[in-house]
């Protein structure tokens, strides 16, 4: 077994975005190999400058959306992205777009923001997966 | 452990208000820009540093030298030690 973190990343809500940052930095501060693996809204919300604008929330809190964005400006806790490129820094970080989603939606690797590294498949990314210790789908 | 005004600091990095895992992440851009032997202080007021800290500084293999609480936060001390 590796010391790997696997994240699928399927939503595209800030919420759960930042719950993958954050894994992914404890991940990479803990000296772990992580690895993200955007697909369809996950992979959306790395599509260049989206997650400047992007202020969604899972639909099953959407009332609390508002509250929490105003908290974390109040706050000024580190955007989603922010974290992720702090985990880039410390550890050992590499992000994947999925293939299939690329074509789904038109997408090139330049439309997406330059912290992506590659494009990938889903094998590629199952195979690497599952070396390793962790993967969680979010 | 040492009594705090044993320890010679030479670098102290203020992560007070930072969020869980801004704390850490400051230990570690602070330790990677110290010369070994070099001692770092961090500040932090996020009550998950009291076990990110010492968990990272045992991992890393570095000297973990205390946490000293003050008012409203605590100094975490390491020492580089490669």
């Amino acid at each position: 077994m590796e010391d790997r973190m696997s994240i699928i990343v399927f939503s595209g809500t800030v919420d759960k975005l930042m719950a993958v940052s954050i894994l992914a930095t404890g991940g990479a501060a803990m000296g772990l190999e992580v690895e993200l693996f955007l697909t369809t809204w996950g992979l959306e919300a790395f599509r260049k400058d989206n997650y400047k604008t992007n202020t969604k929330v899972s639909s099953d809190f959407e009332e609390y959306g508002p509250v929490m964005m105003e908290q974390m400006m109040a706050k000024k806790v580190p955007s989603w992205m922010e974290n992720l490129t702090g985990a880039k820094e410390v550890g050992d970080v590499k992000i994947y777009a999925c293939s299939m989603t690329m074509e789904l939606f038109d997408m090139k690797l330049s439309d997406l923001e330059p912290i992506v590294d590659e494009v990938t498949g889903v094998a590629t990314f199952v195979e690497r997966a599952k070396e390793g210790k962790i993967t969680l789908f979010i | 452990m040492p009594e705090l005004k044993e320890i010679t600091i030479d670098k102290e990095i203020d992560a007070r208000g930072s969020f869980c895992p801004g704390p850490l992440m400051e230990l570690i851009r602070g330790m990677k820009a110290l010369p070994v032997g070099g001692v770092l202080a961090v500040l932090s007021s996020d009550p998950g540093s009291a076990k990110d800290i010492p968990a990272w500084i045992q991992k890393a293999k570095h000297d973990y030298l205390g946490a000293f609480p003050e008012q409203g936060y605590t100094r975490f001390i390491a020492r580089k030690a490669h």
